[in-house]
């Protein structure tokens, strides 16, 4: 009788603990497994359209776009294009805090790789297609400081042919002054109020659609497969090579997708929501108060070259701006999830560079203050200085080259 | 007799709770990864049955409702789904005016989108546009129903 009991018992006991590890490989459980392949580069999907841009997958398009992308006349002393802070070399970023056109900003670089996969654009997202937000800059003061029809003209003067094989032909800009923009220059801004609608219209047009060469190029950028990759597809696939990643990085992933609650933010392939949260971050003390998301939300309702301009190639409904969310207190100082893909490539961190190192970012979200303005999302992890260390080394094992049309670009990665 | 009976009784109970004692152990290791998940909000995932697309119940019995994806739910993909509302016999709620609203529980945030009723197809059929769920997880999406039996609520529970 006694024997019997001890026998069933012993046959249970050894059928849970079979179950259990069986049900993971690497030590993961199957709905860890689930997780990790959520994040695997090979789940990311294909391109999806962008409706608002009609040349967007056009070769020729992104060809003109690159061109474009480098070339200084673009700016208003020469000496700036988009690769001078989105630089190739540096995956399409500058590694400083704030970025210099020419001016000095009050924002970090955003990189460009993956962008083309996010509804909003920068930091507060207050651009809805690539190529809205690739105008922006143009005409800001402190980023290439131009204007519209001066680079009107700079596509008369030395991309007609290109163009015109894409778009037709290039409207009479003979009687339109080499400056004039609605900026802030003065006397741009005067040139422009002077010009009929037709003339506006005619110089907007080409300006857009320098924006929509550049998107065509830029939405060709790619983040490539890293070492996590490679560790995810092993265990996934069920053969768990040598040593992928080491025991401390296996140990930062752990907490990654567990206490450390990253993957509430950073999920998916490309380790992004794309939404905006306010993590409490410090604002640079010399800047201007910004309330990021609150007004991102807003001024993309009101965008000169959102998806319902005239300007969109769009035909249907935006049901990205149709069902936004706006004016939620949420939204105070949010800013976008950034792709963790390549971050440790690219100090310094945050909107406006706030922090030097991955560890004073780690340690941010441990500690996880008060914010400055709104409401922080984070609450402290009390993670110990080794397992901080962790997350460091795993973040560290996400980085890759950065692909351009199908090619490696020059990106200086591992 | 009676002492062989005794002993081998308490035998059965020390393996009983021995048993019963590793089980708890090993469902708490294998259950870690859930027990992580609850992180400040405490908010408990509801047992498996209490998920899916319905027909499902409103809170106070009013109306039962069931939910008809365009795609198979997926995260941080822009959605349609329409949703069907019938009464308790099983007659179509037409008319009723409908709000959508949602979030994930162990997280504390909303939805990230606002969607909302954009059609009334009519037979209680009515398309709910823009509901995007931007990660994986426990999500819930509540409606709430004003319609010809009354104001009432009903909470889907979502694996996405």
């Amino acid at each position: 009788m006694t024997n019997r009991i001890f026998a069933v018992a012993a046959l249970v006991l050894l059928g849970t603990i079979a179950t259990v590890t069986a049900s993971g490989r690497g030590g993961w459980t199957s709905a860890q497994l689930d997780e990790l392949r959520s994040m695997s580069l090979a789940e990311l999907e294909s391109l999806p359209r962008d409706p608002t841009n009609r040349v967007a997958d056009d070769p020729r398009a992104a060809d003109l776009g690159r061109r474009l992308f480098f070339d200084t006349r673009l700016s208003s002393n020469g000496r700036v294009a988009c690769s001078t802070c989105h630089q190739v070399d540096r995956g399409f970023q500058d590694g400083i805090a704030l970025a210099n056109g020419v001016g000095t900003t009050a924002k970090r670089t955003m990189p460009i790789a993956g962008m083309a996969r996010s509804p909003f654009l920068f930091w507060d997202g207050r651009k809805d297609s690539l190529w809205a937000q690739a105008l922006g800059p143009l005409e800001s003061p402190v980023e290439h400081g131009g204007t519209r029809a001066q680079y009107a003209h700079v596509v008369v003067d030395s991309y007609a042919r290109e163009y015109e094989q894409i778009f037709g032909a290039l409207p009479d800009l003979s009687r339109v002054p080499r400056s004039a923009g609605p900026v802030m220059d003065r006397e741009a801004a005067s040139a422009w109020s002077a010009l009929n609608s037709a003339q506006r219209d005619d110089v907007t047009r080409v300006f857009v659609n320098i924006g929509k060469t550049i998107a065509a190029y830029e939405r060709r950028i790619e983040f490539g497969p890293s070492r996590f990759d490679k560790y995810v597809d092993a265990m996934t696939s069920g053969q768990p090579g040598p040593s992928i990643l080491s025991d401390d990085e296996i140990a930062g992933l752990r907490l990654f997708i567990g206490r450390a609650n990253c993957t509430q933010c950073h999920s998916g392939p490309l380790l992004t929501s794309n939404e905006f949260h306010n993590t409490g971050v410090p604002p640079r003390p010399q800047l201007s108060v910004d309330h990021g998301r609150l007004t991102g939300a807003t001024s993309v309702l009101s965008d000169e070259f959102n998806c319902r301009s005239q300007w969109s190639d769009k035909r249907q409904r935006c049901c990205e701006l149709e069902f936004m969310v706006t004016g939620d207190h949420t939204l105070d100082r949010a800013y976008k999830v950034p792709s963790l893909r390549n971050v440790a490539e690219r100090a310094p961190y945050m909107d406006a560079g706030q922090f030097a190192t991955l560890a004073e970012v780690l340690d941010h979200y441990n500690r996880a203050p008060a914010a400055a303005t709104g409401h922080t999302e984070l609450r402290p992890l009390r993670l110990k200085p080794v397992e901080l260390r962790q997350l460091e080394a795993f973040l560290r094992t996400l980085s890759g080259r950065i692909i351009e049309g199908g090619a490696v670009s020059r990106t200086k990665t591992q | 007799m009676r002492d062989t009976q005794r002993i081998e009784k308490s035998m059965i109970r020390r393996t009983v709770l021995t048993l019963a004692t590793l089980t708890v152990a090993i469902g708490m290791t294998a259950c870690s990864h859930a027990i992580m998940m609850l992180h400040g909000t405490g908010a408990k995932r509801p047992a498996a049955s209490e998920f899916g697309l319905g027909p499902r119940s409103s809170a106070q019995g009013r109306y039962m409702a069931k939910l008809e994806p365009a795609k198979p739910l997926r995260p941080r993909q822009m959605q349609t789904v329409r949703v069907t509302v019938r009464d308790v016999e099983g007659r179509a709620i037409d008319e009723a005016q409908i709000s959508v609203d949602g979030g994930m529980p162990q997280h504390g945030h909303g939805l990230p989108t606002r969607p909302r009723v954009t059609q009334n197809l009519g037979d209680g059929v009515y398309e709910i546009e823009g509901v995007r769920f931007n990660m994986g997880g426990w999500w819930e999406f509540k409606l709430a129903i004003a319609g010809s039996r009354g104001a009432d609520t009903i909470t889907f529970n979502l694996d996405l």
